[in-house]
């Protein structure tokens, strides 16, 4: 079934064309990769699926709806949750009302089964020694998976990470990796990401943005063996 | 607060409750040992704290300047005092007039001025409270402009009770005053005042969490409002005056500047600026004529070295959960 579609969905700035026509769909359960050359669109793309950017033309549907017109805060509410490309915490709040704040917006949110959630997303990304400290004091790679924790325990059905493992050191990239497997039986996830390793070993299907278009989509060892994608990574010379 | 594994005693409410609990007590004790002057000025203090506690929802807890709290003072004042005087209604249903009218203004001009953030929102509602200021003047024939208005000692008694009696005055400050108190005590300890902060500390991602954030501003500027004209009817009933200079910018930067002091963003805050504020005003005046002066270096001092207010620096230096 079709989780998240996008017809003809594009983003212009004054005249430059960020995102151009794009038809996209994710089926459910999917871990799917967007990748791409720096400037090619990614998070505007994703940007205009979560509603934090408003899209100039095109349409997207949700569980079969349309979400265009949504705003941010409600598409949220339908089961998508956001990491940003740029950690984003409430860097004076502790851990634990970090992700707690994210947690009372579902619906049954009782103090003690809040509490409960916020442990496991915690425990999850092996932050929950940590519940007390203000999440500005926390390392970059801690603040980066404090904001996983935050979108984990919302329980998305649709889980957007932009650049999550941007900052981790290479032992927290392999638990990371780890977490979007195990994430992967309840949950359908779309990840920008940069670490070829990540996305090779985690997604199952690859599209590849090039200014602003669509230009592959397939499987792991598909996206590698093609030739465009090599030229527009390496440059046609 | 930390979750689980600690005792009641270390708890978020029943700290909350015994903190709140001894101030509104130490007020009630303080008439009895004051001498009447300023057992007088406490009274006043304590309803314009109101106004300040108001305010620090908004600026405080929501991360929202506004220069135009004068307008919803004014409005609470003006919904009382004209209901009084013009209607001869009573105190009671005066004071409910007082704050629906406040209650319906903040919500007109936040629905409109939160179209607008950042400077711009300082801008639109600061005029918006100096058209509300202008209006005053303009129903002169009503409203009485700038030489305003009188309620009768006769007319200013509530269930029997003398509102002009020093006794029964304060008595009715400390209980407008413990009301509000336990109210904003109770608002930030809940899941609105929870979202309220985050939506200060950092408003993207609140909303990428999926909250309404234009809703929750427009209920806290509801919020502040309308406790800022419970502040307004109060002190035209308990002090028996309405004039248009409360409608005036120096009444919208008061508040602001009370908040500064104590510290924003705290429930005790409000009251410490407002009692510091008062009596720098009150002290300096008695050595010079140009008190504002001391006053003004005595602030900037204290912007510059302590930035986040009195209740701020306790927060900091002793008491960490300070709420």
């Amino acid at each position: 079934m079709t989780l998240l579609a996008t017809q003809g969905l594009s983003k212009h700035y004054a005249g430059l064309q960020a995102v151009e026509s794009v038809d996209f769909a994710l089926q459910e359960g999917e871990i799917r990769a967007l990748i791409g050359p720096n400037g090619a669109g990614k998070s505007t793309f994703v940007g205009m699926l979560c509603g934090r950017i408003p899209s100039s033309a095109g349409q997207v549907t949700f569980d079969g709806r349309d979400i265009t017109a949504m705003p941010a805060h409600q598409r949220i509410s339908l089961g998508m949750a956001y990491t940003f490309q740029i950690t984003s915490v409430f860097a004076r709040l502790d851990v634990h009302e970090n992700v707690a704040l994210a947690a009372r917006r579902l619906p049954d949110s009782s103090p003690q089964r809040v509490r409960r959630r916020v442990m496991e997303a915690l425990e999850q990304v092996g932050l929950q020694d940590r519940t007390d400290t203000l999440a500005g004091d926390l390392s970059y790679g801690h603040q980066r998976l404090l904001e996983i924790a935050m979108g984990l325990v919302q329980s998305p059905r649709l889980f957007i990470l932009d650049e999550p493992t941007q900052g981790l050191a290479e032992s927290e990239i392999e638990s990371f990796k780890n977490l979007i497997k195990r994430l992967s039986s309840h949950t359908t996830i779309l990840l920008i990401e940069h670490n070829m390793d990540v996305v090779m070993q985690t997604a199952q299907r690859i599209t590849v943005l090039n200014f602003g278009q669509i230009l592959a989509e397939g499987s792991p060892s598909e996206i590698r063996a093609n030739d465009a994608v090599q030229s527009a990574y390496l440059g046609s010379g | 607060m930390t979750p689980g594994g600690h005792s009641f005693l270390s708890s978020a409410p029943f700290r909350s409750v015994l903190l709140h609990g001894s101030i509104v007590l130490l007020l009630a004790l303080l008439f009895g040992v004051l001498p009447e002057y300023h057992s007088g000025n406490l009274a006043r203090i304590m309803v314009l704290a109101v106004y300040a506690m108001g305010y620090n929802v908004l600026f405080g807890y929501t991360g929202l300047l506004s220069l135009g709290h004068a307008l919803f003072f004014a409005a609470g004042m003006y919904g009382l005092g004209l209901t009084m005087y013009w209607l001869d209604a009573s105190p009671a249903p005066g004071m409910l007039a007082g704050l629906i009218s406040a209650l319906v203004v903040s919500a007109i001009i936040g629905s409109l001025a939160l179209r607008t953030t950042g400077v711009a929102f300082m801008i639109v509602t600061l005029m918006f409270a100096q058209a509300g200021f202008l209006t005053i003047l303009l129903l002169g024939e009503y409203t009485r402009g700038d030489e305003g208005f009188v309620l009768q000692q006769a007319d200013r008694v509530l269930f029997g009770f003398d509102l002009t009696q020093p006794a029964v005055r304060y008595a009715s400050a400390l209980m407008l005053f413990s009301l509000c108190l336990a109210l904003v005590a109770v608002l930030v300890q809940s899941r609105f005042g929870k979202t309220l902060v985050a939506i200060r500390e950092n408003e993207e991602r609140a909303r990428m969490l999926g909250y309404d954030v234009l809703r929750h501003k427009w209920l806290a500027v509801i919020v502040s409002g309308t406790l800022s004209g419970a502040s307004g009817a109060a002190y035209a009933l308990l002090f028996g005056y309405a004039g248009a200079t409360f409608a005036t910018v120096q009444y919208s930067i008061f508040p602001l500047l009370w908040v500064l002091l104590g510290g924003a963003g705290t429930t005790i805050g409000p009251l410490i600026g407002t009692v510091f504020m008062f009596y720098l005003i009150d002290i300096s005046s008695q050595f010079t004529s140009a008190y504002l002066l001391i006053a003004g270096i005595i602030l900037i001092l204290l912007t510059l070295f302590a930035p986040q207010g009195l209740a701020g620096v306790i927060r900091k230096r002793l008491i960490p959960w300070l709420p």
